[in-house]
């Protein structure tokens, strides 16, 4: 029973990155109509703004100290970070929370990179073949990695969580059952934070003008468009909003998985598979898929499962995916008629 | 260019049998005429040539044919370390492995089309891949691939544990007396094939598989495959199933890859599982895309052209930049080699990222298409200004005969 | 002689009845010609013929075999030919691909792995092909590639690509829809002219000019049943008929 639960706990935070993923990818798909390959490397970008915002950060002043020496004699080298020397314990304070803090770097930043994006590349691939829309993002995506990799290596950098959530929450005990349910406080913080923007992601697109104006267009964009209303602006601002996502997603999972330059490959494969579970063009639905095939995956690994199904753990995502796609080719969720066939 | 004539057909398959026969001399100035590479050229050529037939020819795009590759890698050097190192009965078992992988995976994948197909084939690949580096160890040896080893002592106690991983069979090959100590080469009927004679079998398989494919692009088959990437509604209302056809045309390009793994395995045999990566897959896109798509000479040119600036561009280093640009300045020297370092050596997938996205946005239709532009241009000025655009985006598919009619009237 | 027999075929989306209880028997070497107000369900009972759509409940026979449950590629086989409202060809093949593909899918049928032969080998089915271009009026272009044709050519192609088949039964959506007069009447012409070879045809089609020039017989469905059937000049003179039109209009 407790090893259940843990795999169910364990299941929310990967769940949690699906989810964000997919959404932005079902947000792109839906307005625009746009097969992002490139989504994944949104969500690595996204991930290298909190390393380069620690970076920055940390960025430091070095002092030889006057009165201690190395054994060897040389002066004993002092590295204060300038934000300490400026600003003292709220400096260190800042250092400390530089992942969730990155935030304030993600949001404008991936804003400018989504919008530029749709702006200069994608608005012109909206009338070609998908083929061709999956391949020329696949291409933008190497480029993107490739970038990244000049800049910042090509080994993970791992990124330390904030010290109040670095250890372990002892959830068995609070839910009674039993002291070994523990499960890393920063694990639960993403799952937390995922639900959140999910849910402002939602929130937005139900209660505001702007929103219903996005929502009606991805019903059917010519009668919006036929209302006098610039659709494809507003088509633009979604794609950012997209990326901001995918760029959130990834910076908050950077304490979980230390990323390096392909992070967003190996979770965009899995955010496809994600989307057509769901069913393609339905948010709701890749919000669903995230979360469940995050769990799944999360129990196929347990060894029980694993004793009875050798490698079950491997492939379970793309089983799911075949076995929805021949028996229900609309996704979990998805609207009839929507890239059915 | 060469007429859709049979006569026209058979031209073409001599020249490029010539061409790609005299590459060791005609690339030497390039510096690429030495056979690791040349061999490159020829294994990947394949693997184009088999992916445009199911990609160029029915317009669905698979993101999972590098699966293929890997399975026909693996076969064949199960054949060379439990039967033999001659390399004609790997090749043939490879090919009929990745035939039967194919037919299993396209069954299910060909029941969706459009992007569905594309993430089938992708999960399938996947499942292979993560499957290739866990559960499947004892049949692939997981990270350390699979690998030509010594042969196991021939006086076996009955106590002795065979690590068919570790220690090789090569049942035929001793049964004729063929014992070598060490680690032994593939042969074709005991010739090497290291070095040049790698290079020519690997050429002598593309000959044949360039010569298949352009019987296949010119028969009934090709041109009910093309009919489904025109209108697959219409060609079901005309009384084709067209389901049979795309899963031959998915079976013949998998049996492709097969082919292409199989000539890897036999210049190196090591067989690894991340020849079957998505981004090998992609590779092979790529190099369809950059050569033109649906056309013969396209797939064999892009991979050409991929794996010699690969070769080119990866092994640039800042020492031969700063030679390069030793002319310039101090200062714009420094600018010049840290800029252009960016898409050398280690960066070159850059350069690869780039240009693939280059292609897709101005040039569709690959080099081909550029070629007949430039050639469309040419005979415009020439002879007649008023005649029809020969640069539109069907001038490079093989389909267009009105180009062709009129350039052999 | 009945060539088709519908009988008490119902198909409904969601709330909507598009077809209920239709019966139809269309007669060997008829020319039937369905009429009725937009959105009586003719284009819906003609999907039902060919395999696009399933009805919910009743038979579509052909010849004495049922056309339900089998795919369209199957109905094909068995001698229906259908024109489409907007032209479904090979829009980026040359037009005697465009007509060879569908004579080799009578000659070689649903699938036959000929991977080795030249095309260009098959003289027979390419000279036919090229009689059949012949006499749509589009033999001059047979090497053009289709996405070049005007919106009519494209018609007539596709109508060469199913008179190629020697179909029993051709269904033709609206084959005039969007033509100018003379295009319209070129069209009839050339429907005559292949109505000599005796093929059985079935029509939807608003332009009464068409209808009266060819129809031998007509239905008239209105809000997914039929509610007359006869001769031209019966038709014509029917109230029923007539209320169905005007009457649909002044609501």
């Amino acid at each position: 029973m407790d090893a259940i639960f843990l795999q169910f706990l364990n299941g929310l935070d990967k769940g949690g990155a699906y989810a964000l993923i997919a959404l932005g990818l079902t947000l792109a798909f839906g307005t625009l109509g746009i097969v992002n390959f490139a989504h994944g490397a949104l969500f690595m970008l996204g991930a290298f703004c909190a390393v380069a915002f620690n970076k920055l950060i940390n960025l430091d002043q070095v002092v030889l100290d006057p009165v201690l020496k190395t054994a060897w004699g040389t002066p004993i080298e002092i590295r204060t970070p300038y934000v300490e020397t400026w600003f003292g314990d709220f400096g260190a304070f800042l250092i400390n929370y530089s992942v969730p803090m990155s935030i304030l770097l993600v949001i404008p930043f991936m804003l400018l990179v989504g919008v530029v994006m749709e702006r200069g590349l994608i608005k012109h691939f909206y009338n070609r073949p998908h083929a061709d829309q999956i391949l020329v993002t696949f291409g933008l995506a190497i480029v993107l990695q490739e970038i990244v990799k000049h800049y910042f290596g090509a080994n993970p950098i791992p990124q330390p969580a904030p010290d109040i959530v670095s250890g372990s929450a002892n959830i068995g005990l609070w839910l009674g059952l039993g002291e070994n349910v523990v499960y890393p406080w920063w694990r639960l913080v993403y799952f937390g934070f995922s639900a959140f923007v999910i849910f402002s992601v939602f929130a937005f697109l139900q209660f505001t003008t702007f929103g219903m104006v996005v929502r009606a267009g991805m019903r059917d964009r010519e009668t919006v468009a036929l209302m006098g209303i610039n659709i494809e602006r507003r088509f633009t601002i979604v794609f950012g909003l997209a990326a901001v996502v995918a760029g959130l997603a990834g910076a908050m999972y950077t304490p979980i998985l230390p990323p390096d330059y392909h992070i967003g490959m190996d979770f965009l494969v899995l955010s496809f598979v994600v989307v057509v579970v769901g069913g393609m063009g339905s948010l709701g639905g890749a919000v669903a898929a995230g979360f469940l095939l995050g769990i799944l995956q999360s129990f196929a690994s347990m060894n029980e499962v694993k004793s009875l199904f050798p490698g079950i753990d491997q492939i379970i995502i793309y089983l799911v995916a075949v076995v929805i796609l021949l028996v229900r080719p609309r996704g979990l969720l998805g609207r009839k008629g929507v890239m059915e066939d | 260019m060469f007429g859709n004539s049979v006569r026209g057909d058979w031209i073409l398959l001599l020249v490029f049998s010539v061409v790609v026969l005299t590459l060791p001399i005609t690339l030497a100035p390039i510096g690429a005429a030495y056979p690791d590479l040349l061999q490159k050229f020829a294994i990947f050529g394949l693997f184009a040539i088999g992916f445009n037939i199911l990609f160029g020819l029915t317009g669905y795009l698979s993101f999972g044919h590098a699966a293929f590759l890997g399975v026909g890698s693996y076969a064949s050097v199960w054949v060379f370390k439990l039967f033999t190192m001659d390399v004609l009965p790997a090749v043939m078992f490879s090919i009929l492995i990745a035939g039967i992988f194919a037919l299993v995976i396209g069954y299910v994948s060909l029941r969706r089309s459009g992007i569905y197909f594309s993430i089938l084939t992708l999960a399938f690949a996947q499942m292979s891949y993560n499957l290739a580096y866990s559960v499947l160890t004892p049949l692939t040896n997981g990270e350390t691939a699979l690998q030509i080893r010594q042969l196991a002592p021939a006086d076996r106690g009955p106590d002795y544990v065979l690590n068919l991983l570790d220690e090789d069979l090569r049942l035929v090959d001793q049964m004729f007396g063929v014992v070598e100590h060490g680690i032994p080469i593939t042969n074709l009927f005991s010739l090497k094939m290291s070095g040049y004679p790698g290079f020519y079998f690997c050429a002598v398989l593309l000959i044949i598989g360039f010569f298949i494919a352009m019987r296949i692009s010119r028969s009934n088959f090709g041109m009910m495959l093309r009919a489904i990437k025109s209108n697959q509604t219409r060609l079901n209302y005309t009384g084709i199933n067209t389901r049979p056809y795309l899963l031959a045309a998915f079976v013949i390009s998998g049996m492709y890859a097969g082919l292409a793994g199989a000539s890897m395995a036999v210049t190196d045999p090591l067989a690894g599982a991340e020849r079957m990566q998505w981004t090998a897959s992609g590779e092979v896109v790529l190099m369809t895309i950059l050569g033109g798509v649906g056309t013969l000479l396209g797939p064999v040119l892009g991979a050409a052209i991929i794996k010699y600036f690969e070769n080119i561009f990866s092994s640039i280093n800042t020492g031969i930049l700063e030679n390069l640009f030793s002319f310039l300045p101090s200062g714009l020297q420094e600018v010049f080699v840290v800029v252009v370092g960016m898409f050398v050596g280690s960066g070159w997938h850059l350069t690869l990222g780039l240009l693939f996205m280059i292609i897709v946005i101005f040039l569709p239709g690959g080099m081909m298409e550029g070629f007949a532009r430039l050639f469309g241009l040419f005979r415009r000025n020439k002879n007649d200004p008023a005649a029809p655009a020969a640069a539109s985006g069907e001038a490079a598919t093989e389909t267009s005969r009105e180009q062709k009619t009129s350039g052999e009237g | 002689m009945a060539m088709l027999e519908v009988a008490d075929v119902n198909k409904s989306f969601g709330g909507l009845h598009a077809l209920s209880a239709v019966n139809l028997t269309v007669k060997e070497g008829a020319v039937h010609a369905i009429i009725g107000p937009n959105g009586a369900g003719k284009s819906t009972l003609l999907n039902c013929f060919v395999g696009r759509l399933v009805p919910d409940s009743g038979t579509v026979m052909f010849n004495g075999t049922s056309l339900i449950g089998m795919n369209p590629y199957e109905i094909n086989q068995t001698g229906v030919a259908r024109v489409f409202q907007t032209p479904e060809i090979f829009e980026d093949l040359s037009l005697i691909d465009n007509v060879m593909i569908p004579a080799f899918a009578k000659a070689d049928g649903a699938f036959r792995l000929n991977a080795w032969r030249h095309v260009g080998s098959r003289t027979k089915i390419r000279a036919k092909a090229e009689h059949a271009l012949e006499d749509v009026g589009l033999a001059d272009q047979r090497n053009l590639v289709c996405s070049s044709l005007s919106r009519g050519d494209k018609r007539r192609l596709e109508l060469a690509m199913c008179l190629i088949q020697d179909p029993k039964l051709l269904l033709l959506d609206e084959p005039t829809a969007g033509m100018s007069r003379a295009d319209t009447n070129a069209t009839i012409d050339l429907l005559k002219k292949i109505g000599e070879r005796g093929i059985t045809k079935v029509i939807i089609e608003h332009d009464m000019h068409v209808v009266f020039s060819l129809a031998s017989t007509i239905s008239v469905l209105a809000q997914g049943t039929f509610i007359a059937e006869g001769t031209p000049e019966e038709i014509k003179g029917s109230r029923v008929v007539q209320e169905a039109y005007l009457g649909g209009e002044q609501e």
